[in-house]
This record gives C-alpha cells, sequence and structure tokens, in this order.
C-alpha cells in the first residue's frame, strides 16, 4: 500500500503526527501482553490472602488489566504466593508447564522468594526459582497489597524492556 | 439400557474454591459422590520441629502463619500456655487490647469465610463487600501491631505495643458501621433463594455425630451445641463481657453460615463492651523475666478461634525452648467428618459443604 | 499493703453489703427472671429459652439453700466485683444453669442431676473465687491502686449506707440503661473487689490451718460449704503464688507454688473430680489399670490419668461409655518422643459433665505401637495418623493408617528427636 502524505492539509499532518506510532511487532505485542497479564488464582498460604486483598474492593488490582483466572491454561502469569513444601512442588511445576507461553513467574513473598521462616523446616523448598524460573521477586511476610501491585507492575516493565532492547533481564 | 460409570475426579490442590492447597479425590457416580478421600499436607511446614530450636518468644511469629486469617488468636493461645505454665498475671489493659485485637481479628476471619463462601457458590460481588469492610479491620489491627495479617503482636506476658492515640474511638466508631454493613450483608445474601437452594439441608450432621467427630466452633454449634470457650471456660477477660452464643439447630450449610454472621454481631457486642470499659492507662506488659523459661512439665491450654476451639501444648524441661510443642488446630479436626458428608451427595454441593467448614490450610497442615 | 486498723471495719462493711446484696437478690429474682426474658426477646433463640426457663426456675431453689448463706453472699460479694451489675451477674448464672439444663435430660437417672445442681455452684463460687483471687493479685502488683480502691470504698460506704438497703434496685436501673449509674455501679463494684479480696485473705491466714489439715479425702464426702471454702482458698493461694513468682522474677513458678507454708498443701480445686475418677475407674476396671493420677498443676489443674500400655484402649474406652464420666469429645490427641519412651497425649471432655481429663500412655520408642481410638471417637482418625507421621508411633485396628502430612514416599519421623534429613536439600 502506498502512503501518500503530499496532498495533506498541515491540519491533517498534524493530526497525523500526534496520533500514528511507529514501533516493532515484538514492541506491540509486549505492550499487549503487558496490559492483560492474567495471573493465576494461585493461592499456597498466607500471601494468598494478601493477594485476595489485592483483588479485592481496596486495591482493586482489575484496573490495571490484571484479572485473576482460576486455571492455568488461560493464564501468563503465576504469582507464587506463600510456602512451596516438597510435597507441592512437583504440582507446581505441573502447572507452570500447563501454562501457555508466554508466561511469566513473580514470587511472592519470602517464602517463594527464599524460605523465609521456614529456611530450616525439614518440608519447605528454599524458594520456588529452584522449581520454576522465577522474574519477579517481591519480598514481605506476607508483601503488603501495595508491592504485589508494585511488583506486577516491574514485570509489565520488563515485558516491554525485554521487547524494546531484545536482551533478557536476569 | 442406562448404565452408569465410575469416575475418578480430582478436585485441587490448585483448585480455586479448596481455598488454599487441598486436595480432594472424588469417586463419583453420575453426579453422585460413592467416596471421597481428602488429601492433605501440601502446605506442611513443620512448625512443631522449627519451634522445638525456638525461643517462646521466637515462636510467636510462626503462630500467625499457622491460621493467618486470624493470627491474633494463634497468638494468645501460645502466649496463654506460657503464662498458664509460669502464672504470670497479665495487667488488665494488656487484656483488653489482646480481646479486641482478638475480636476483630475474629470479625475479619469470618468476613473472609462468609465472601469466600459467596464466591465459592458463584455470586462474586458479596466477596468485594466483605474485603472492604475487612480492609477496615486490617488497618486498624495494622495502627496497633505494624503488620497486615501477621501480627506478632502479643508477648508472653503482655502485648507488644500500646494502642495508639485514638485507636479506640476507631474501633468504637467501626462497630454501628459494620453493624449496618451486616444489614446489607443480609439484603444481599441470606434471602436469595438460589442461595439457599445451594445450602439449605445440604451437609447436615447431627449433634452426636459433631462431638464424635471432634468438631468445634460454629461447625459444632452449628447443631445447637451450646459451648463456646469465651463462655463456659472464661480465659482473659471474657467473663466480663455480656455476650451470647450463637447456635442453630439445624446443622447444614446454612446454620453454619448464619452462625457465622451473628458471631460477627457478637463479637461487635463484646467490642463495644470493651470500648466502654477500656482502662484509662496501665501497664502493656506484665514483669517477665528477659529470658522466658517455662517450668518443667506439661500444658495444655485451649481457647476459641473463629474456627472453634485452638489449643497449645508445650512440653518443658525448663530450657528456654519448649522440649515439644503442639498445636491442636481446629480446621484439622473439622475437615475429618468431610468423607462422611460428602458420600451420596451431588457433586455439585461439593464446594458448598467445603465451603462451610471453613478451613484455613496454613492450619490443617501445621 | 495497707494498715490493719481498717480491716476489721472493712470486713463487717463488706458482710453487711454482701448480706444485702444476697437478700436484694433473692428479692430481685422473680423480676430479674422476667427482665432477663424480656431482654432475650428479640433474640431468635427465644423459644429455646424459653423452654428452658421452666426447668431453671424449678431448679433454682434447689441449688440456694444447698449453699449456706454466708457463703453466697460471699459470692455474691465477688460477683460484684467483676464490673458487673448485681442483675447481671444473675443473669450469668441463670445462663451457667441454662447451660446446664440440657444435661440432666441426659444424664440418666434423676438422682444424677440433683447431685449435679451442687456442682453448679461449685463450678461458679469456683469461677467466682478465681475472680477474686485475680483481683488480690492486683492489688499486690499494685498496692497504690489497692488503696485507693479501698479509700474509696471507704467513702462508698460511709456515703451509701441507706443506698446499700436496696442495692438491687440500683443494680436494676442499672440494668436499664443508665450508663451513669452502671459506672457507679462498677466503681463501687471495684472498690467491693479490693474489700472483698482483703477479707478473703484474712480468713485465709485464719481459716488455713483446719483447710491444710483436711486430706484430700475430705473433698470426696464433700460438705458443700467447705468444698467452696476450700476451693475459694486454693484460688487464692493460686493468685498469692502467682504473685510470688512475679516478685521474684524468675520463671519458676512451680517453685513458687512449692516453697511458702500457705500453699504448700492446698489441694487443687479439680481434686474431687480426680478422685471422682479413680474411684470409679478402681471399681470397675480394678486396682491394677492406672499406672500413675495427679492433677497437672501447671495445665489448669487438669486431672491426670497415666494408663498402662496394655490397658490404655480399655480405660478409654471406659472413660466414653461408663454413665458418670461420659468423656464424649476428644479435644486433642498427640505423640511426644521423650529419648527415652514414647507417650501419647490425649485431651479428653465430656459435654455432660463439662469436665476435662488428659489420658497419657508411655510406650516402648523401638516398637512405638499402641491401640487405636479411631473405633471409640471418630476424631481420632487424623490426629493418629499424624503422630504416626511425624513419630512412626503405629496405631493398632485404626481403619487408614497412613502419612497424611508428608506423603508415604518420606523416609524417617521427622518429629523424633534423632531426626536426621534423608532426602537431598532442594
Amino acid at each position: 500500500m502506498d502512503l501518500k502524505l503530499d496532498d495533506l492539509s498541515p491540519q491533517e499532518m498534524k493530526e497525523l503526527e500526534r496520533n500514528v506510532f511507529f514501533a516493532t511487532l515484538e514492541q506491540i505485542k509486549a505492550w499487549a501482553r503487558s496490559n492483560s497479564l492474567w495471573p493465576m488464582t494461585f493461592g499456597l498460604a498466607c500471601c494468598a490472602i494478601e493477594m485476595m486483598g489485592t483483588g479485592g474492593a481496596n486495591y482493586d488490582l482489575d484496573r490495571f488489566g490484571t484479572i485473576f483466572r482460576t486455571s492455568p491454561r488461560q493464564s501468563d502469569c503465576m504469582i507464587v504466593s506463600g510456602t512451596v513444601t516438597k510435597k507441592m512442588a512437583p504440582i507446581v511445576r505441573r502447572l507452570y508447564d500447563q501454562m501457555p507461553e508466554p508466561k511469566w513467574v513473580i514470587a511472592m513473598g519470602s517464602c517463594a522468594t527464599a524460605g523465609g521462616p521456614y529456611v530450616k523446616s525439614y518440608s519447605v523448598v528454599k524458594g520456588v526459582d529452584q522449581i520454576v524460573p522465577v522474574d519477579v521477586y517481591i519480598p514481605g511476610c506476607p508483601p503488603n497489597p501495595a508491592a504485589l501491585i508494585y511488583g506486577i507492575n516491574k514485570l509489565k516493565e520488563k515485558i516491554r524492556y525485554e521487547a524494546k532492547t531484545g536482551k533478557k533481564v536476569i | 439400557m442406562i448404565r452408569t460409570e465410575e469416575m475418578l475426579l480430582n478436585v485441587g490442590p490448585q483448585h480455586p474454591s479448596t481455598h488454599g492447597v487441598f486436595r480432594l479425590v472424588v469417586k463419583i457416580d453420575g453426579e453422585i459422590i460413592t467416596e471421597a478421600t481428602p488429601v492433605i499436607g501440601y502446605l506442611h511446614r513443620g512448625t512443631e520441629k522449627l519451634a522445638e530450636n525456638l525461643q517462646y518468644t521466637q515462636i510467636i511469629p510462626y503462630t500467625d502463619r499457622m491460621d493467618y486469617l486470624s493470627a491474633m488468636t494463634n497468638n494468645y493461645v501460645i502466649c496463654h500456655a506460657v503464662e498458664t505454665m509460669m502464672g504470670i498475671q497479665v495487667p488488665e489493659r494488656a487484656d483488653f487490647l489482646r480481646v479486641m485485637a482478638m475480636e476483630l481479628g475474629r470479625i475479619a476471619s469470618h468476613l473472609v469465610a462468609w465472601g469466600t463462601y459467596i464466591l465459592d457458590l458463584g455470586a462474586t460481588s458479596p466477596f468485594i463487600y466483605a474485603f472492604r469492610d475487612r480492609e477496615m479491620i486490617i488497618n486498624m489491627l495494622n495502627e496497633l501491631s505494624g503488620a497486615r495479617l501477621t501480627f506478632n503482636y502479643m508477648r508472653v506476658g503482655g502485648v507488644k505495643w500500646d494502642a495508639p492515640e485514638g485507636w479506640v474511638d476507631g474501633v468504637r466508631e467501626f462497630v454501628p458501621y459494620l453493624r449496618e454493613q451486616l444489614k446489607g450483608y443480609h439484603n444481599l445474601v441470606s434471602g436469595n433463594e438460589i442461595f439457599l437452594d445451594r445450602v439449605k439441608g445440604v451437609g447436615v450432621y447431627s449433634k452426636e455425630d459433631a462431638i464424635n467427630y471432634s468438631l468445634s466452633g460454629p461447625n459444632l454449634r452449628s447443631t445447637g451445641v451450646k459451648w463456646d470457650l469465651r463462655k463456659d471456660e472464661p480465659y482473659s477477660i471474657y467473663d466480663r463481657f455480656d455476650f451470647n452464643v450463637v447456635t442453630r439447630d439445624e446443622g447444614d450449610c446454612l446454620a453454619r453460615y448464619h452462625v457465622r454472621l451473628e458471631e460477627i454481631e457478637e463479637s461487635l457486642k463484646i467490642l463495644e463492651q470493651a470500648c466502654e470499659q477500656f482502662p484509662a492507662e496501665g501497664e502493656i506488659m506484665a514483669k517477665v523475666p528477659k529470658i522466658i523459661k517455662a517450668p518443667k512439665g506439661e500444658a495444655f491450654v485451649r481457647i476459641e478461634s473463629p474456627r472453634g476451639e485452638i489449643g497449645c501444648y508445650i512440653s518443658s524441661d525448663g530450657k528456654k525452648e519448649p522440649y515439644r510443642l503442639k498445636f491442636r488446630r481446629p480446621s484439622f479436626y473439622n475437615l475429618q467428618i468431610l468423607p462422611k458428608l460428602l458420600v451420596g451427595e451431588n457433586i455439585a454441593n461439593l464446594i458448598a459443604i467445603l465451603g462451610a467448614v471453613d478451613i484455613v490450610l496454613g492450619e490443617v497442615d501445621g | 499493703m495497707s494498715g490493719e486498723k481498717d480491716l476489721d471495719q472493712l470486713k463487717r462493711e463488706a458482710a453487711e453489703k454482701a448480706k444485702a446484696a444476697a437478700l436484694a437478690k433473692r428479692q430481685a429474682k422473680a423480676a430479674g427472671e422476667s427482665q432477663g426474658a424480656q431482654k432475650q426477646e428479640d433474640k431468635p433463640s427465644e423459644q429455646a429459652l424459653s423452654q428452658v426457663e421452666l426447668p431453671v426456675q424449678q431448679e433454682q431453689p434447689a441449688v440456694t439453700p444447698a449453699e449456706d448463706g454466708a457463703d453466697l453472699a460471699k459470692k455474691k460479694a465477688a460477683a460484684a466485683a467483676k464490673a458487673k451489675a448485681a442483675a447481671l451477674a444473675k443473669k450469668k448464672r441463670e445462663g451457667i444453669v441454662e447451660d446446664e439444663a440440657p444435661a440432666p435430660v441426659e444424664a440418666v437417672e434423676e438422682t444424677t442431676a440433683t447431685t449435679e445442681a451442687p456442682e453448679d455452684g461449685a463450678d461458679l463460687a469456683k469461677q467466682k473465687a478465681a475472680a477474686v483471687a485475680k483481683a488480690k493479685a492486683a492489688a499486690v502488683a499494685k498496692a497504690k491502686a489497692a488503696a485507693a480502691a479501698k479509700r474509696k470504698a471507704m467513702e462508698l460506704a460511709a456515703g451509701n449506707t441507706q443506698a446499700e438497703e436496696t442495692p438491687a434496685a440500683e443494680a436494676e436501673t442499672s440494668d436499664d440503661g443508665d450508663d451513669l449509674a452502671k459506672k457507679k455501679a462498677a466503681a463501687v463494684a471495684k472498690a467491693k473487689a479490693a474489700a472483698a479480696a482483703k477479707r478473703k485473705a484474712m480468713e485465709l491466714a485464719a481459716g488455713s490451718t483446719p483447710v491444710e489439715e483436711t486430706p484430700a479425702t475430705e473433698a470426696e464426702t464433700s460438705d458443700d460449704g467447705d468444698d467452696l471454702a476450700k476451693k475459694k482458698a486454693a484460688a487464692v493461694a493460686k493468685a498469692k503464688a502467682a504473685a510470688a513468682a512475679k516478685a521474684k522474677a524468675a520463671g519458676t513458678a512451680k517453685g513458687g507454688d512449692v516453697s511458702p507454708a500457705d500453699t504448700a498443701v492446698q489441694p487443687s480445686p479439680n481434686q474431687p473430680f480426680l478422685d471422682k475418677y479413680r474411684k470409679v475407674i478402681k471399681e470397675n476396671l480394678g486396682p491394677n489399670v492406672l499406672e500413675d493420677s495427679y492433677i497437672n498443676k501447671l495445665s489448669k489443674d487438669v486431672p491426670t490419668l497415666v494408663a498402662k500400655k496394655d490397658t490404655y484402649f480399655k480405660v478409654a474406652q471406659f472413660l466414653k461409655y461408663n454413665e458418670l464420666l461420659g468423656f464424649d469429645y476428644l479435644s486433642e490427641l498427640h505423640g511426644t518422643d521423650f529419648v527415652t519412651h514414647m507417650e501419647v497425649y490425649v485431651h479428653l471432655f465430656s459435654y455432660k459433665n463439662r469436665q476435662s481429663v488428659a489420658l497419657k500412655v508411655k510406650i516402648d520408642r523401638d516398637e512405638p505401637t499402641i491401640e487405636s481410638l479411631q473405633p471409640i471417637w471418630a476424631g481420632a482418625n487424623w490426629p493418629e495418623c499424624e503422630a504416626y507421621d511425624l513419630l512412626g508411633i503405629k496405631f493398632t485396628g485404626h481403619p487408614n493408617l497412613h502419612r497424611i502430612m508428608l506423603g508415604e514416599d518420606w523416609v524417617g519421623h521427622p518429629l523424633r528427636k534423632d531426626y536426621e534429613p534423608y532426602d537431598v536439600e532442594v
């Protein structure tokens, strides 16, 4: 298709400059994905309550386009909210495998990050990153809902940054 | 000829209506459940083993994470156990702060139970309402303890922080507000035809069964057993307050729903009276030794948590760590009756019955 | 603490007050009851209440004369001390009786019902006494506050002699919702508490020798008045011990319990229950069933029975099905690894009699096997699985003993003291 810009009036030109952007397809994909992150409702322990609180009336995660889905097959983000035990670890991994690509993981709270207060326990996995790759770690025991929102925004930032630069953020 | 086929259905551990990582393997024949096997332990974190190497004060944060919906009662039970062993008299002001914190926690817990139960049954908005009001309680407890969920507020001999200025007034103002909201809750849900059809006459058990299966709390009171440790074995300063023990006779899910909602009202009554009687000043910590050592011996105390009877057993050899610490976790005991309830039920009732038991998996698994 | 000179005066005043209160209370009983009924009207359980109301009224006179007047009065005074108006306290008492009312229905014989009634009173008295003891401990801790309260009591007593003749009326008006009156009543009550506590201390000091001389066996014959006094004394002594321990600022409440002369031989308020259990078990199961039985003072005086390994199941069964014991509720079951042996601790409760008992059994550590209680209490199912999982105690006769927490492929039992993690750290 040919784009004829010559016979445009200055006003139309101005309008055009204001409304048309150029970006790579990758960036557009990232833009779309990052603005509709659908995390899985995957409550493990105490952090799950704060996650529910985030979805509740006061913090209202929906306004960021982040809507909880109940099935791993419909979601692209896993928020590991709580302690991962050795009995639970294989299931966490399976859930991760069930999610369609592209997918991201947020480790919410100290337990999911590194074992937290249960690091010395016989039955607790010392951090969910031993099982699945984690993109964002949110500290706190449990993290405040605001902290979770911040973490989700960080993930969005990461998605967009990776698309823009083509570099992998570790 | 129509023939049905037995099918094995796996519910959980990742299921939005199991309230955590609870797994249920059900055998269904058509729509009817013929066998149900609960599988737990997905959140077993070994608190009891960890506690054997921790000092009593260090154990308190772990109790927060056990029943994370009502951490205050958990805090209280271990402090109460150690205080009972050491014979520590808690100052009056600390007792008031404890009771108010516990009752606020009870309300918050019941609100979550209410909201998520209705959510399980298919209505989304009550959850939003419940969490809006719960957030106000959480903010109050946050002011008091500095944490939203895992308060770590109580200590052996008292509480860690005194109430900030105007805190009691905040609680006082909250009571009529929630009373008003409760009416709204009832308008919203309690008379709803669909809701009633889902819960009325579902999951019925008798008084004898409830006692035999060691149920406690609203699960027990919904069968007509008038038993509340706050009233019948008063601890702390509960004997100073005038409140009712809510009971229902039906023993079905609706009864448990109503018991919980009415318990919120009773807790509001206690809060109201506690605000009236709140001592203007006083100590918040008893004189306790720097390093707490429970005397040699063992003790078992039990108190009323929102989910039922929470107990704490301490066996001490006189050191600063317990030799053996064991929590009687109400959800763990309450859940035992589930296989019995589910057999013969429609599969659609599974969630209604499970939700009405009101479990917290952190507590079930310990 | 305070000057000795006004002790006598206080004593007299307190006695007067208490007597008046008791008298007025009896007078106001009918009125109070009708009031109580009115109060209950808007509550949903109103029907149930009114059903219970009748038996309560019949039972009431049976309870009241059983206790001698002075004790009753004392009790009432103590009740006032709990910052409640007199009528309110009465309501509460009724509430307790109400709670108890289904019990006789469940109990088989009428006679048990009658024996229960005094026990009610005793329980109540115990509670009240505990409250008084609490008040006293507080007084010890805050001598200043006590002195102030005492002064207040003096003043109030001086000012309110006329009013004292109609305390019931006062209480009623306060109950009707006049906040000012309520607060005033509370203040009076507080002052009264201090006075009552002091008085009780005096009595204790005077009467401690006879109480000390009475052995536990007397508790079995259980003259009501004696029993009450004893329980009160024990409660006070306990509070004293606590205060002593606190003063020492050492975590040795036990030491405090033993060393002072006045607290040494106080029988526990639950001693009669323990004696009853012992007696019933001995009569029915023979003398050599129990290894040990004692009152666990650290654990709210819970009667503790230690069964032998081979009689454990029999005793448990008996505890549930015996008419007199009727422990129908299993509150807690768990095991403990004491390196020399294993122990299973069971906490039982009876909704019929509103009593607790702890049952323990020691088992061999290398080969920990014990009968399951699941056939007796269905609630023992999962706790036994947990004990099996974490400690390796095998419960024979359990329908589905499995590793409930960790899964079947786990190696070792974590709660054992010598547990070494088998798997590699993840």
